[in-house]
């Protein structure tokens, strides 16, 4: 892991950060992304994507993106950091690269509001039909506001306890006799 | 495969016109006996083959991802294990492995040993699951419900330790958070030959039988130069002549104490996947039996956090992996130094599986093969949408 660290920052500018004997992560810049991962997967051995997702990192009004790949034999993995801009969040398509990696982009299209332009299909619908809010994997997009503001608002439970709950709905919810050495 | 009869892609769309008259589109799910989970399959077919799929997902999206990131590390513990509903505890190691490593929490020897041992029982479960879903998708029913049955005499097992059937909560940050009960060897004993004799009828009506053999046999095959291509794991990419496992590559828990192969094919059809899989089922009461014997009896099994309502994790980030019944599972956590976390990414093998591959593998195929060639991938849909 140590030498191919070494190989990389010989030919990218890239900061290193090793997580354990068989992970790593790295920074790099998002222009020289896809050159970074055509070398890994074809000089590299690192020939499998595991996965892409984003981080959002509101406070730096940045979306870091996490390209995770395997070697051949999966006994190791180095993951690629890349930070883009959050407000016009724009990324290049690896889906020449991967087939699947147009999945992971469509979904970062709708849960994230990342384009990939270029990727097949990246615009269709993958979860989410219809949605007309903001992303709903930012950091700012609050759940419980979308859901008062959505659905239909039902009285909750002022108590927790059984009886007095049924009380509440059912008034002549019988008085039942406390079990011997239960505390009242 | 030949596409000329096919209509043309066009930015990953097959140009299919159905005014033509010679192309039915089909929904099949998301309730559907054919389709596995709650998935919907659009389907487009001329006479009696599929000409193009495209797999949509989102009936069971939950939130889970997002949900997580707003409750405390010790509030997702129970949350985690309903990503996987067959096979909740591999979600329940990763979970932990990755909050320990984060935090530097130790786990106890006895407790890598329950925990694998409850990896391998619901490993069985899952797989004991598949194979009734295999068969019934080929429309024999019969060993469909010999599974269910045998897969709730595990469960019973897993009530046994844990007090929950499907959702077991026995994985914790720090170790497990019990015990085997007395008098439990014998009972998991007994539910192993149970299972021995379903898998031995199994194989007589199921892989013995010739209509199994014909319509799986050739179906849907995973050449080796698509695995990396489209991110293939597990017996998918087994049963294509990958030798990868990740309880082999990178031993996790105990499995670096056991002894095992990995069990490859190499016909990397339907039928050689359900092979594959079905010898990993037999594989996997081997190991069972191997940690009864070799488990340590005395000990502590569990490390206690600090007060879990207060636990700050220290920032940095993590990916985790285990080998599920589907292939490399992973959960990838990033810490920020709050007592919630940043950001935990899923990654289920079904993820590749259902979308990517299931859509390419489908065109060509017969229309009535179709829910054997989506179980022979064994994919679950909650993996997808997390």
């Amino acid at each position: 892991m140590n030498s191919l660290i070494k190989r990389l920052k010989m030919q990218f500018d890239v900061e290193e950060q090793t997580q354990r004997s068989n992970l790593s992560f790295i920074n790099a810049t998002a222009l020289q992304l896809p050159a970074l991962l055509t070398h890994l997967r074809d000089y590299e051995k690192y020939t499998q994507l595991i996965f892409l997702t984003a981080v959002d990192r509101i406070e730096d009004n940045q979306f870091q993106l996490t390209y995770m790949l395997a070697d051949e034999s999966s006994q190791n993995n180095i993951g690629v950091r890349v930070r883009i801009d959050r407000e016009n969040a724009v990324m290049t398509s690896i889906a020449h690269l991967w087939h699947h990696a147009r999945t992971y982009q469509q979904e970062l299209r709708e849960m994230f509001g990342i384009d990939f332009p270029g990727s097949p299909g990246v615009n269709d619908n993958f979860i989410l039909e219809g949605w007309e809010e903001i992303p709903p994997m930012r950091r700012d997009f609050d759940t419980r506001e979308y859901s008062e503001k959505t659905y239909f608002p039902r009285p909750g439970r002022s108590t927790t306890h059984p009886r007095t709950a049924m009380k509440a709905v059912d008034p002549d919810y019988p008085e039942l006799p406390l079990m011997k050495g239960r505390v009242k | 495969m030949d596409r000329s009869k096919f209509p043309e892609i066009v930015d990953g769309k097959s140009q299919y016109d159905l005014d033509s008259g010679r192309f039915v589109k089909i929904w099949n799910g998301p309730q559907h006996p054919g389709v596995t989970g709650n998935m919907a399959l659009e389907v487009v077919i001329s006479g009696d083959e599929v000409v193009d799929l495209k797999t949509h997902v989102g009936y069971l999206h939950r939130g889970f991802e997002k949900l997580m990131e707003q409750r405390l590390y010790i509030q997702n513990f129970p949350l985690v294990c309903r990503i996987c509903v067959p096979e909740p505890d591999t979600n329940e190691y990763l979970y932990a492995a990755a909050v320990e490593e984060l935090s530097g929490l130790e786990v106890p020897e006895r407790a890598q040993w329950l925990r694998t041992l409850t990896l391998e029982m619901s490993r069985l479960a899952s797989f004991i699951m598949w194979l009734g879903g295999q068969a019934g998708s080929f429309g024999m029913g019969t060993v469909g419900q010999w599974a269910v049955a045998v897969r709730d005499y595990v469960l019973d097992l897993f009530e046994a330790i844990t007090g929950g059937r499907i959702y077991h909560m026995y994985i914790t940050p720090g170790g497990v958070r019990d015990i085997l009960p007395e008098g439990f060897d014998a009972d998991l004993e007994d539910v192993l030959k149970k299972v021995e004799k379903f898998m031995h009828d199994a194989e007589i009506v199921l892989f013995h039988n010739a209509v199994f053999k014909k319509r799986t046999k050739g179906l849907g095959i995973i050449t080796p130069d698509m695995i990396d291509p489209y991110g293939i794991l597990g017996p998918n990419a087994r049963a294509a002549g990958s030798t990868r496992d990740v309880r082999k590559d990178s031993p996790y828990a105990v499995y670096d104490k056991l002894e095992f192969n990995v069990i490859v094919g190499s016909d990397s059809d339907a039928y050689d996947r359900a092979r594959c899989r079905f010898q990993e089922m037999q594989q996997s009461i081997e190991l069972i039996r191997q940690i009864m014997e070799i488990m340590p009896r005395k000990g502590s099994f569990y490390n206690r956090p600090p007060n879990v309502l207060h636990w700050q994790i220290p920032p940095g980030e993590t990916y985790v992996k285990a080998e599920s019944t589907r292939g490399e599972y992973g959960y990838y956590v990033v810490s920020d130094g709050s007592n919630k976390p940043r950001r935990v990414y899923v990654k289920g093998p079904s993820y590749t599986h259902a979308v990517a591959l299931f859509e390419q593998m489908a065109v060509g195929t017969n229309y009535a093969d179709l829910p054997g060639l989506m179980v022979s991938l064994h994919t679950y849909p909650p993996e997808i949408e997390r």
